[in-house]
């Protein structure tokens, strides 16, 4: 059964890092990245159920560490957001192809 | 009194120093006035020195009259010490008193003749430098010293002839004097290391004059053709003392030496610098008494130059040219005197030569200054009446040097003529040249009194009316050196007038004697009157066949002029030595040097500058390889850098999703790379 939670996983990541690639809208990228995060936590919670124990980590542990990623998700949101909102207005776009400043 | 000597020295350095430094200052500020009372008054006061120091010499015991002054001490010279220090004794005090006191009378007269040159302080530091000098050599009590004063009075002479140094010709007579000189100088060189060689194992100084007198033990050994070395010791010297007294062969500078102001030439060409020779050979006397050869050799070069200037002298137009071969011959006589021997008489000849040759050219002087310049005797004549002054005293100067009876120079030449004759070293042959010299000095003396004084005026129209008896700054020097010259003779009459032989007897404690010689001449005291009996008629001789041919028959010369064309021809050219010089020495030393200077062109500058261009060509080289591989490789690497940066920097594109698909990219190639490298070990 862990391959299809996996599999899943897979999809999603897949799914995240395309759209954080291609999307060309800050906030486009910004929901890939949730993906990223959460197919993350999905293959976290799909070990921690069909893996765990292991040695004498407790059984919970996968759990635990996709409750720390939701809220690191949380918390990077709050940030990127943030950011998008000072890109906003200091270029009056948040499209990511017309901010090269760095460039320069 | 002695300890006060070194002042009469360095009283004229003092003042020559001041006028060369603030000289023209004061000549702007005071005028003349200033110049003359540091110039004048600085060889006035050492002349009183020296008359005081003559009166402390006479004052002493005879014996104890040399008083030997150290000062401070020079240098050390191989274990020897040698002090600066002033030889006081009857030869220098005599000595000093004339050199002062003829420097004196000429400095007053040259107030009075330099008067409106433009370079009236340069003149009076130059002769006060002069003065200096010549005091050092009188006094030096050490050869090294004496060298010293010797080179200083060759070096004023040489300022003091090219004083007009702006006419070429005047400059080049000084530059002639100074090289002559200098071949001389050699020779007082050589002497000098030969003596220094000679007691290099003894603890005798032989520099210092007494010290070399009480030892003369080195110098008697046989030297070079078995003769003893104090005979090429002394030979050096008087090598020196043909340059610096104008001797055969190395004379030819003085008449040249002309081209200075006339006071010069009475003082340093007639008084005193020229002298110097002849005051060395008293000085050294001691020596020279070992030395019969080199006084044989002095004599005989004495005795010729006297007759070969005299003959020169017959026929010069320009009358400081006759007053220089005039001079020649004088020391000529001068040397002959010392070459047989009789050194007091030389010596006293010595002061009353001084004392009539110095009153001949200040009177030349005061006429070249009435004719405003003009030298040419062709162009003068009847001067008598507009200048009877400087006639007068010429007439009585040109007496006593033609050895008329009574005056100075009749008693110094018949002292040298009795000598030549009855000396151990002399002989018929030198006093007939001497006793033909006079006849030639007493007529072409009077030769220059008859055309310049007397007879109908020549002068142009143009200068006759401006011709003026000098001023009183002039003729009183004159009167007074007139007067010396007339009665100079008293320093030393003949002991036959049963008087006493006053310099004779004041120097004998310092001047050495040639063995047998006043024996010899004290045997032949019955030719003495006799011998003045024939000088004198000599000298009436000469004067009346001088007033024969220029004023009673004036065509007389020309007619001698005529007849004996090729003997008036060699004369006037002056036997042509010149030219011989010229061909003889000047020439081939030009010629060699402009050969040498043409090797040095071509060899050495050749070899400079080719290992200058072989250097550069291979810098060249090397340059081009430093500029392309050394620099190549160093911009190479820039220009690598360069280009890559600007590759590089196009996937620094400033996109986001760029450098995130180069790291997805990245990470797939890593994963398959692993897959790849896992599936193939396994």
């Amino acid at each position: 059964m862990l391959e299809q939670y996996l599999l899943v996983s897979v999809v999603l990541f897949v799914l995240g890092v395309f759209g954080t690639i291609s999307r060309r809208n800050a906030v486009g990228m910004l929901i890939g990245i949730e993906l990223v995060l959460n197919a993350a936590s999905l293959s976290f919670v799909a070990f921690g159920r069909y893996i765990l124990p292991f040695g004498d980590s407790p059984k919970e542990a996968g759990q635990v560490v996709s409750v720390f990623i939701i809220i690191l998700a949380a918390c990077e949101a709050v940030v990127a957001l943030t950011i998008v909102y000072a890109l906003y207005r200091l270029y009056r776009t948040i499209d990511v192809d017309k901010v090269h400043m760095l460039r320069q | 009194m002695a300890h006060l000597a070194w002042l009469i020295v360095l009283l004229p350095l003092f003042s020559s120093a001041c006028l060369a430094g603030f000289g023209k200052g004061l000549y702007r500020r005071f005028g003349k006035k200033g110049v003359d009372v540091l110039g004048v008054g600085s060889i006035g006061t050492s002349f009183l020195l020296a008359t005081c120091l003559l009166a402390y010499v006479l004052s002493l015991d005879p014996d104890k009259r040399s008083i030997p002054s150290a000062l401070w001490s020079w240098f050390p010279l191989e274990g020897k010490m040698l002090d600066i220090s002033l030889l006081i004794d009857p030869l220098s005090a005599a000595m000093a008193l004339m050199v002062a006191g003829v420097g004196f009378l000429i400095h007053v007269y040259s107030t009075g003749y330099m008067d409106k040159d433009p370079g009236y302080p340069r003149y009076f530091s130059y002769t006060n430098l002069f003065m200096f000098a010549m005091l050092t050599l009188v006094f030096a009590d050490n050869l090294v010293l004496f060298f010293l004063g010797w080179e200083g009075v060759g070096l004023c002479s040489y300022l003091l002839i090219g004083f007009w140094f702006n006419d070429i010709e005047k400059a080049r007579a000084g530059m002639k004097a100074f090289i002559v000189n200098r071949i001389g100088d050699l020779g007082f060189l050589l002497g000098l290391y030969l003596l220094f060689w000679l007691y290099a194992s003894s603890t005798t100084m032989p520099f210092a004059m007494p010290e070399l007198r009480a030892d003369l033990s080195p110098l008697l050994g046989i030297g070079f053709f078995g003769q003893n070395w104090a005979t090429w010791v002394t030979l050096c010297f008087f090598i020196g003392a043909t340059g610096k007294s104008a001797q055969i062969p190395l004379y030819v500078w003085l008449p040249d030496a002309m081209a200075g102001p006339t006071p010069v030439s009475a003082l340093i060409h007639a008084a005193t610098m020229v002298t110097a020779g002849v005051y060395m050979i008293a000085r050294l006397s001691f020596v020279f008494v070992h030395a019969p050869f080199t006084l044989g050799v002095v004599a005989t070069i004495g005795a010729t130059t006297a007759l070969f200037a005299a003959t020169i002298g017959l026929c010069q137009k320009d009358i400081k040219k006759v007053l220089a071969y005039s001079t020649v011959s004088q020391l000529g006589y001068m040397f002959l005197a010392m070459g047989v021997g009789a050194f007091v008489s030389g010596f006293f000849h010595l002061l009353t030569h001084a004392f009539f040759k110095a009153c001949l050219f200040l009177g030349a002087g005061s006429v070249i200054h009435g004719m405003h310049g003009e030298q040419n005797m062709d162009l003068m004549g009847g001067l008598r009446k507009k200048m009877p002054v400087t006639c007068a005293t010429f007439v009585l100067a040109a007496l006593a040097i033609s050895g008329f009876p009574f005056f100075s120079g009749f008693f110094s030449k018949d002292e040298i003529l009795f000598a030549s004759l009855s000396s151990p070293l002399g002989g018929p042959v030198l006093w007939a040249v001497g006793l033909f010299t006079a006849l030639l000095t007493a007529f072409y003396m009077f030769r220059l009194v008859f055309l310049t004084f007397f007879g109908e005026s020549r002068t142009p129209d143009a200068i006759k009316g401006h011709i003026h008896e000098s001023p009183a700054s002039m003729t009183v020097p004159l009167v007074v050196l007139s007067m010396l010259s007339v009665f100079g003779g008293v320093l030393n009459l003949p002991e036959l007038f049963f008087l006493p032989g006053g310099l004779a007897r004041f120097l004998r404690p310092v001047v050495a004697e040639f063995p047998g010689f006043s024996h010899a001449l004290h045997e032949s005291s019955y030719l003495e009157i006799p011998l003045m009996g024939v000088s004198s008629g000599v000298a009436l001789l000469g004067i009346a066949l001088a007033y024969v041919c220029y004023l009673r028959a004036p065509g007389l010369p020309y007619l001698f002029g005529y007849f004996l064309r090729p003997v008036y021809n060699l004369l006037w050219n002056k036997y042509y030595v010149d030219e011989i010089y010229e061909a003889a020495f000047i020439k081939p030393l030009l010629q060699t040097s402009r050969f040498s200077a043409k090797a040095d062109l071509v060899v050495i500058d050749g070899a400079v500058n080719g290992s200058a261009l072989l250097t550069r060509e291979t810098s060249r080289i090397a340059g081009l390889y430093d500029l392309w591989l050394v620099d190549g490789l160093v911009n190479a690497t820039a220009e690598g850098t360069l280009r890559l940066g600007r590759w590089l920097r196009s996937f620094q594109t400033g996109a986001i999703q760029n450098y995130l698909s180069y790291v997805v990219g990245g990470a797939l190639l890593v994963f398959w790379l692993l897959w790849a490298l896992v599936n193939r070990t396994v």
